[in-house]
Protein backbone atom coordinates (compact mmCIF):
# COMPACT_ATOMS: atom_id res chain seq x y z
CA UNK A 1 0.00 0.00 0.00
CA UNK A 2 1.61 3.26 -1.12
CA UNK A 3 1.75 5.85 1.35
CA UNK A 4 -0.34 8.44 0.63
CA UNK A 5 -3.04 6.16 0.62
CA UNK A 6 -2.51 5.84 4.65
CA UNK A 7 -2.57 9.85 4.58
CA UNK A 8 -5.63 9.47 2.64
CA UNK A 9 -7.51 7.81 5.56
CA UNK A 10 -5.97 9.43 7.86
CA UNK A 11 -7.52 12.55 6.42
CA UNK A 12 -10.97 10.65 6.49
CA UNK A 13 -10.48 10.22 9.96
CA UNK A 14 -9.52 13.61 10.90
CA UNK A 15 -12.51 15.37 9.22
CA UNK A 16 -14.78 13.42 10.35
CA UNK A 17 -13.84 14.12 14.20
CA UNK A 18 -14.22 17.25 13.10
CA UNK A 19 -17.44 16.98 11.79
CA UNK A 20 -18.43 15.05 14.35
CA UNK A 21 -17.42 17.73 17.12
CA UNK A 22 -20.06 19.83 15.69
CA UNK A 23 -22.58 17.12 15.97
CA UNK A 24 -21.94 17.10 19.50
CA UNK A 25 -21.88 21.20 19.87
CA UNK A 26 -25.60 20.56 18.26
CA UNK A 27 -26.27 18.14 21.17
CA UNK A 28 -24.73 20.61 23.66
CA UNK A 29 -27.59 23.25 22.34
CA UNK A 30 -30.25 21.27 23.66
CA UNK A 31 -28.02 20.74 26.87
CA UNK A 32 -28.37 24.50 27.77
CA UNK A 33 -31.34 25.44 26.18
CA UNK A 34 -33.54 22.63 26.83
CA UNK A 35 -36.61 23.83 29.17
CA UNK A 36 -36.55 21.30 31.83
CA UNK A 37 -33.91 18.80 33.19
CA UNK A 38 -34.59 15.71 31.62
CA UNK A 39 -33.63 17.60 28.19
CA UNK A 40 -30.63 18.45 29.59
CA UNK A 41 -29.63 14.81 30.50
CA UNK A 42 -30.99 13.67 27.08
CA UNK A 43 -28.35 16.45 25.51
CA UNK A 44 -25.74 15.25 27.42
CA UNK A 45 -26.36 11.60 26.90
CA UNK A 46 -26.17 12.32 23.14
CA UNK A 47 -22.80 13.93 23.82
CA UNK A 48 -21.46 11.09 25.63
CA UNK A 49 -22.52 8.47 22.90
CA UNK A 50 -20.80 10.51 20.24
CA UNK A 51 -17.91 10.70 22.51
CA UNK A 52 -17.26 7.04 22.22
CA UNK A 53 -17.08 6.99 18.45
CA UNK A 54 -14.97 10.32 18.71
CA UNK A 55 -12.42 8.39 21.15
CA UNK A 56 -12.16 5.35 18.73
CA UNK A 57 -11.21 7.70 15.50
CA UNK A 58 -8.44 9.83 18.01
CA UNK A 59 -6.81 5.98 18.60
CA UNK A 60 -6.74 5.98 15.10
CA UNK A 61 -5.36 8.79 13.95
CA UNK A 62 -2.47 8.79 16.99
CA UNK A 63 -2.17 5.23 16.11
CA UNK A 64 -2.96 3.68 19.00
CA UNK A 65 -6.07 2.06 19.10
CA UNK A 66 -5.38 -0.76 21.29
CA UNK A 67 -5.06 1.63 23.98
CA UNK A 68 -8.42 4.17 22.90
CA UNK A 69 -10.47 1.44 23.28
CA UNK A 70 -10.07 0.99 26.58
CA UNK A 71 -10.64 4.17 27.07
CA UNK A 72 -13.52 4.46 24.98
CA UNK A 73 -15.43 0.88 26.68
CA UNK A 74 -14.41 2.71 30.28
CA UNK A 75 -16.30 6.06 29.27
CA UNK A 76 -19.62 4.18 27.42
CA UNK A 77 -19.86 2.94 31.30
CA UNK A 78 -19.10 5.97 32.43
CA UNK A 79 -21.71 7.71 30.54
CA UNK A 80 -24.56 4.76 31.24
CA UNK A 81 -24.20 4.80 34.66
CA UNK A 82 -23.98 8.70 35.08
CA UNK A 83 -27.28 8.51 33.10
CA UNK A 84 -28.63 6.02 34.95
CA UNK A 85 -28.10 7.44 38.74
CA UNK A 86 -29.30 11.09 37.40
CA UNK A 87 -32.47 9.86 36.07
CA UNK A 88 -33.40 7.98 39.33
CA UNK A 89 -32.30 11.24 41.10
CA UNK A 90 -34.55 13.54 39.37
CA UNK A 91 -37.80 11.23 39.00
CA UNK A 92 -38.85 12.49 42.66
CA UNK A 93 -39.06 15.93 41.73
CA UNK A 94 -42.50 17.21 40.90
CA UNK A 95 -42.99 20.57 38.38
CA UNK A 96 -40.45 20.03 36.05
CA UNK A 97 -41.60 23.02 33.79
CA UNK A 98 -41.57 25.58 36.71
CA UNK A 99 -37.48 25.97 36.18
CA UNK A 100 -37.60 26.91 32.39
CA UNK A 101 -36.66 30.33 31.56
CA UNK A 102 -38.98 30.91 29.18
CA UNK A 103 -42.39 28.71 28.47
CA UNK B 1 -7.55 2.91 -2.34
CA UNK B 2 -8.50 -0.61 -2.52
CA UNK B 3 -12.00 -2.29 -1.91
CA UNK B 4 -11.45 -2.10 2.05
CA UNK B 5 -11.23 1.17 2.68
CA UNK B 6 -14.04 2.25 0.70
CA UNK B 7 -16.21 -0.41 2.75
CA UNK B 8 -14.97 1.26 5.57
CA UNK B 9 -15.67 5.16 4.01
CA UNK B 10 -19.06 3.83 2.87
CA UNK B 11 -20.22 2.13 6.53
CA UNK B 12 -18.27 5.32 8.28
CA UNK B 13 -20.28 8.18 6.57
CA UNK B 14 -23.59 6.16 7.02
CA UNK B 15 -22.63 6.21 10.39
CA UNK B 16 -22.27 10.14 10.62
CA UNK B 17 -25.52 10.28 8.52
CA UNK B 18 -27.60 8.98 10.92
CA UNK B 19 -25.66 10.83 14.13
CA UNK B 20 -26.58 14.13 12.58
CA UNK B 21 -29.92 12.54 11.84
CA UNK B 22 -30.30 12.19 16.16
CA UNK B 23 -28.65 15.56 16.15
CA UNK B 24 -30.99 17.36 14.40
CA UNK B 25 -34.17 15.18 15.68
CA UNK B 26 -32.97 16.23 19.37
CA UNK B 27 -33.03 19.61 18.46
CA UNK B 28 -36.12 20.01 16.33
CA UNK B 29 -38.73 17.61 17.99
CA UNK B 30 -41.56 19.59 19.86
CA UNK B 31 -41.44 17.77 23.00
CA UNK B 32 -39.32 15.98 25.64
CA UNK B 33 -41.03 12.12 25.19
CA UNK B 34 -40.70 12.76 21.01
CA UNK B 35 -36.80 13.69 21.62
CA UNK B 36 -36.20 10.38 23.12
CA UNK B 37 -36.86 9.17 19.68
CA UNK B 38 -33.94 10.23 17.96
CA UNK B 39 -31.87 10.11 20.70
CA UNK B 40 -32.40 6.80 21.14
CA UNK B 41 -32.44 5.40 18.01
CA UNK B 42 -30.48 6.80 15.61
CA UNK B 43 -27.29 7.23 17.89
CA UNK B 44 -27.45 3.01 18.31
CA UNK B 45 -27.72 3.00 14.54
CA UNK B 46 -25.23 5.14 13.80
CA UNK B 47 -22.71 3.98 16.78
CA UNK B 48 -23.34 0.93 15.02
CA UNK B 49 -22.54 1.68 11.91
CA UNK B 50 -19.47 3.35 12.71
CA UNK B 51 -17.68 1.21 15.39
CA UNK B 52 -18.16 -1.48 12.28
CA UNK B 53 -16.37 0.27 10.08
CA UNK B 54 -13.66 1.35 12.48
CA UNK B 55 -13.07 -2.46 13.40
CA UNK B 56 -13.22 -3.66 9.91
CA UNK B 57 -10.35 -0.68 9.44
CA UNK B 58 -8.45 -2.04 12.59
CA UNK B 59 -8.01 -5.43 10.36
CA UNK B 60 -6.16 -3.65 7.36
CA UNK B 61 -2.71 -5.11 8.86
CA UNK B 62 -3.77 -8.50 10.15
CA UNK B 63 -2.62 -9.43 13.73
CA UNK B 64 -3.89 -11.49 16.45
CA UNK B 65 -3.78 -8.38 18.47
CA UNK B 66 -5.34 -6.62 15.77
CA UNK B 67 -7.94 -9.35 15.83
CA UNK B 68 -8.34 -8.90 19.38
CA UNK B 69 -9.21 -4.77 19.36
CA UNK B 70 -11.75 -4.95 16.81
CA UNK B 71 -13.25 -7.51 19.03
CA UNK B 72 -13.23 -4.93 21.67
CA UNK B 73 -14.32 -2.17 19.40
CA UNK B 74 -17.20 -4.84 18.96
CA UNK B 75 -17.41 -5.26 22.00
CA UNK B 76 -18.53 -1.49 22.67
CA UNK B 77 -21.15 -1.69 20.27
CA UNK B 78 -22.24 -4.92 21.80
CA UNK B 79 -22.75 -2.29 25.19
CA UNK B 80 -24.08 0.48 23.66
CA UNK B 81 -26.90 -1.84 22.14
CA UNK B 82 -27.74 -2.94 26.09
CA UNK B 83 -26.95 0.18 27.97
CA UNK B 84 -28.57 2.59 25.33
CA UNK B 85 -32.00 1.75 25.58
CA UNK B 86 -31.96 1.24 29.27
CA UNK B 87 -30.61 4.45 30.00
CA UNK B 88 -33.60 6.12 27.45
CA UNK B 89 -36.15 3.88 29.45
CA UNK B 90 -34.88 5.42 32.59
CA UNK B 91 -34.91 8.80 31.59
CA UNK B 92 -38.64 8.20 30.35
CA UNK B 93 -39.77 6.68 33.89
CA UNK B 94 -38.36 9.85 35.39
CA UNK B 95 -39.99 12.05 33.20
CA UNK B 96 -43.65 9.79 33.80
CA UNK B 97 -42.54 9.76 37.59
CA UNK B 98 -42.30 13.54 37.82
CA UNK B 99 -45.46 14.41 35.56
CA UNK B 100 -44.58 15.43 32.92
CA UNK B 101 -47.48 15.69 30.49
CA UNK B 102 -46.62 14.47 27.01
CA UNK B 103 -47.47 17.68 24.09
CA UNK B 104 -50.58 17.35 22.09
CA UNK B 105 -50.98 18.77 18.94
CA UNK B 106 -51.63 22.34 18.84
CA UNK B 107 -49.62 23.20 22.22
CA UNK B 108 -46.52 25.52 22.06
CA UNK B 109 -43.04 23.65 21.37
CA UNK B 110 -41.35 23.28 23.97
Amino acid sequence: MPSYLGNLMDNIFSYSSLYLAFLMALSLVRAVIGPTVLDRMIGVNAIGSKTVVLLIMIGFLYHRVDMFVDIALAYAMLNFIAVLAASRYFQKRKGLYDEALYR
Amino acid sequence: MDIMDIIVCVLLFSGLFFLTGGAVGILRFPDFYSRLHPAGKLDTLGSLLSMTAFALFNLHHFSLGALLTSLKILLIVVFIFLASPTATHGIVDAGVRAGLAPWTKGEKRR
